[in-house]
């Protein structure tokens, strides 16, 4: 069972958040173990189990990214493991630039303008997935998504140097 | 026709859950330990005689035999501080090698752990007692108070320990409670219980975070409630910082005031415990007051130290400044901002102090939310749950892992299988590989942290994958997974995949406790219970010796005319051998001798008797007799 039918819901690249959650709330109030302590020891398994199953569901989907990645990987689209070299030339050379830029910037306001360039680009990288999937377009799915990782990794990047930032001023 | 039911082997029904065995939820602090039991939702901590909740977490193996809890074994220790453990929960699961974490914190004789286990023991009353054990002491305490409180056996608990616990330190909790045997029905997360009493008070809906800083931990949680949903966003803290840190630098500026005073100190465990009790008496008042002073004595010398709150605050600000950094991380890793947190719960006695509601204030931009005793509150909401595991309530709580999860790779990188802040239960597995060609066999070393290298995280377990059909490198695909329950503990399983024929391995970290150890402290415990028993029946023999002399002696100074003096001379002697009896530790030997004194005195009691009714009916007509025999 793939994580939408999990939850009861359509295989889509967008998802209403309030519904997520809704739908998870309601089925984790049926199976999560605390509804089942003192059942046997099998029925306490399955609903384990099945809690367990909807939480990876959850966290799947609750992420717009990993979300992407997963109805990506569902439509046929094949990803290299997460954290594996970029084989993009393009997209290599961008993030060497963005990291440097990161590295040099001295104050918090510096790296909060960078990460909110790596937001705004995610959003609009994000948003423009959709057509993308209507032409079935592979490379440019692919692409697009390798990037999108790449902007995830530089936006943790950008939040742990804040804090760094923020720390020796203290 | 009936069917029979037949279940499952190894299972039974609970005969009737529920009912009889009451369960209750405990907060097993550092510090103190609290007990409550929730009913019909409203929760409330058990007291003892004199109205305290509290019961300091202080186990003492006093000389004269048995264990001592709570305020009781504080007394010990001014006399006999080698015999006496406070803070014991800051090395539950921790072995040598995580001693740097504590060092100079605790005064005690600590001793590596041997064999299978890496788990440290204390060198308490003479004997080498696990952390383990001595936790038990105070569930043992706690759950024998609440039997009192409640006049029902109680056997089933929540339990809770701090959020950023790690496996080792929850399977420690847990094997105590087995120790002290009670069944845990769950361990919950000191925060999230602590969000749960307040959530059902208030009806409270958004953000709200909790910052949890007892004697020795320190956890900071963000949680969304929602409609009795209890959603842990993202949790983080540091399980060697709390409450202990501020005593001990007072402490130690006042051995620093002595030395400089050239006073020259032996500074043994005992000065160091005295000076440490002293340190938290004026940090406790330095709540309320500005100056506080105090006099210390070490070795028969007295010495007086001021101390203001101005002084005090800035020998802490530094552990202050680190709990403020953790919540802010703790923010980031939610992607929450501040100002979007609707309220801060504070938890834990150190809470108290001003410095931290003003820092933890002036953090979230809102005063803090401090209604329900910080002391109190942690127990009060595993009460709670207590209740809604038992009893099908209606709240919800979803948590998640505190630290990630990974294996070791080549070179001693670790490979996060499951990241921190992953909602629990959870199953996740990767695929590893050969490195070698024809390689038949995998080292799987599951470590816990969040630094990448395997040498900064905690190792949990290591295993072997055997018998990986020879291929060439990077053939072979061994799936190794994750599955942490609703309780944070782990386990983990690995199989290779390509030849069909799965190879399975499963291993339970077990840092905690061998099975070895955990069988002497179940041995023990029985030993024990058989001593106790022994105790116990020894006295009431003696106590009912004691009663019967006393009958017989208030008898003879009334009728001792009824005997003769050899019948008297006969049962002076019995008399004396039962005082000899008594005075013995043989509880046959009492009764045996009460038995016999019984029988010498049967023929004096029959005459007082026989006088005695024939007191009652002389005078008496027959008709009064027998209206006296109707009534």
């Amino acid at each position: 069972m793939d994580h939408f039918a999990r939850l009861g819901l359509p295989a889509a690249l967008d998802l209403e958040p309030a519904s997520l959650d809704r739908v998870y709330f309601a089925l984790q109030r049926r199976w999560h173990p605390d509804r089942f302590v003192a059942k046997p020891a099998a029925e306490r398994a399955k609903a384990s189990a099945e809690a367990a199953a909807l939480n990876d569901a959850y966290r799947t989907l609750k992420d717009p990214l990993s979300r992407a990645v997963y109805f990506a990987e569902l439509n046929g689209v094949e990803l290299p493991g997460d954290g594996r070299t970029i084989d993009d030339p393009e997209l290599l050379m961008e993030a060497m630039e963005a990291r440097e830029e990161l590295h040099e910037a001295g104050s918090a306001e510096a790296v909060d303008a960078l990460a909110a360039k790596a937001r705004d680009d995610m959003e609009s990288s994000l948003s423009g997935l959709g057509s993308l999937f209507l032409r079935d377009d592979k490379p440019a799915i692919r692409k697009a998504l390798l990037r999108l990782r790449y902007l995830d990794k530089f936006a943790e990047e950008a939040r742990a140097r804040r804090m760094n930032l923020e720390r020796s001023r203290a | 026709m009936t069917l029979l039911e037949i279940h499952e082997p190894g299972e039974t029904p609970l005969p009737h859950a529920g009912e009889g065995s009451l369960a209750v939820g405990i907060d097993l602090g550092t510090t103190n330990s609290v007990v409550a039991i929730a009913r019909d939702g409203k929760p409330a901590a058990l007291h003892d005689e004199s109205g305290r909740a509290m019961v300091p977490s202080v186990v003492a193996y006093p000389t004269s035999g048995g264990v001592l809890v709570g305020d009781e074994a504080r007394l010990v220790m001014a006399q006999e501080p080698r015999n006496v453990v406070a803070s014991v929960k800051r090395l539950m699961g921790r072995g040598a090698a995580d001693l740097h974490a504590v060092a100079g914190v605790l005064p005690y004789e600590i001793e590596p752990g041997s064999g299978q286990t890496d788990m440290v023991k204390l060198r308490i009353g003479g004997k080498a007692r696990s952390p383990v054990e001595i936790s038990a002491e105070i569930l043992k305490a706690l759950r024998a108070r609440a039997e009192a409180a409640l006049e029902k056996p109680v056997e089933r608990a929540v339990i809770t320990v701090p959020a950023y616990f790690d496996d080792a330190a929850r399977t420690a909790t847990r094997d105590a409670a087995r120790v002290a045997g009670l069944e845990v029905l769950r361990l919950v997360n000191e925060p999230t219980a602590a969000a749960l009493a307040y959530g059902l008070d208030k009806g409270s809906e958004g953000l709200y975070a909790v910052y949890d800083l007892g004697g020795g931990t320190f956890d900071f949680s963000l949680l969304r409630l929602e409609k009795g949903v209890f959603q842990v966003l993202a949790t983080g803290g540091d399980t060697a910082l709390g409450g202990d840190d501020f005593d001990r630098a007072i402490a130690e500026r006042m051995l620093a005031e002595r030395n400089k005073d050239g006073l020259a100190d032996q500074v043994d465990e005992a000065a160091v415990k005295t000076a440490l009790a002293l340190a938290r008496q004026m940090k406790e008042q330095l709540s309320d007051r500005d100056q506080t002073s105090g006099r210390l004595e070490i070795a028969g010398v007295p010495s007086f130290h001021a101390l203001g709150r101005a002084a005090f605050e800035a020998m802490i600000a530094d552990y202050i400044a680190r709990t403020l950094d953790i919540a802010r991380n703790v923010l980031v890793d939610a992607d929450i901002k501040p100002a979007d947190v609707q309220g801060v719960v504070l938890v834990g006695g150190s809470t108290r102090l001003p410095l931290v509601r003003a820092k933890v204030a002036g953090m979230i931009g809102k005063p803090a939310l401090t209604d329900i005793d910080p002391d109190e509150v942690v127990a009060l909401g595993a009460a709670l749950q207590a209740e809604s595991l038992t009893g099908g309530g209606d709240t919800l709580l979803l948590d998640v892992t505190p630290l990630s999860l990974g294996l070791e790779t080549m070179g001693g990188i670790v490979e996060k299988v499951v990241p921190r802040n992953t909602p629990i239960p959870v199953q996740l597995a990767q695929d590893f590989t050969t490195y070698q060609d024809g390689q038949t066999a995998m080292a799987i070393h599951v470590v816990q942290g969040e630094r990448e290298m395997v040498a900064d995280c905690r190792s949990l377990a290591r295993f072997e994958l055997l018998g990986i059909p020879p291929m060439t490198a990077g053939a072979a695909r061994i799936r190794v997974s994750f599955a942490v329950d609703a309780d944070g503990l782990l386990t983990v399983s690995a199989e290779e995949r390509t030849t069909g024929v799965a190879q399975r391995i499963e291993v339970k970290p077990s840092y905690g406790l061998s099975h070895d150890d955990m069988a002497d402290m179940l041995y023990d415990s029985l030993d024990n219970a058989e001593a106790d028993m022994m105790q116990r029946l020894l006295t009431e023999a003696r106590v009912e010796a004691k009663r019967s002399l006393l009958a017989l002696d208030s008898a003879l100074a009334k009728d001792g005319a009824l005997l003769n003096a050899e019948e008297r001379a006969a049962i002076d002697a019995g008399r004396a051998s039962l005082e000899g009896a008594m005075a013995g530790d043989s509880r046959d030997e009492i009764n045996a001798t009460a038995e016999a004194l019984e029988m010498l005195s049967k023929p004096f009691a029959e005459r007082r008797m026989d006088r005695g009714i024939r007191e009652a009916l002389s005078g008496l007509s027959v008709k009064e007799l027998e209206s006296r025999v109707g009534e």
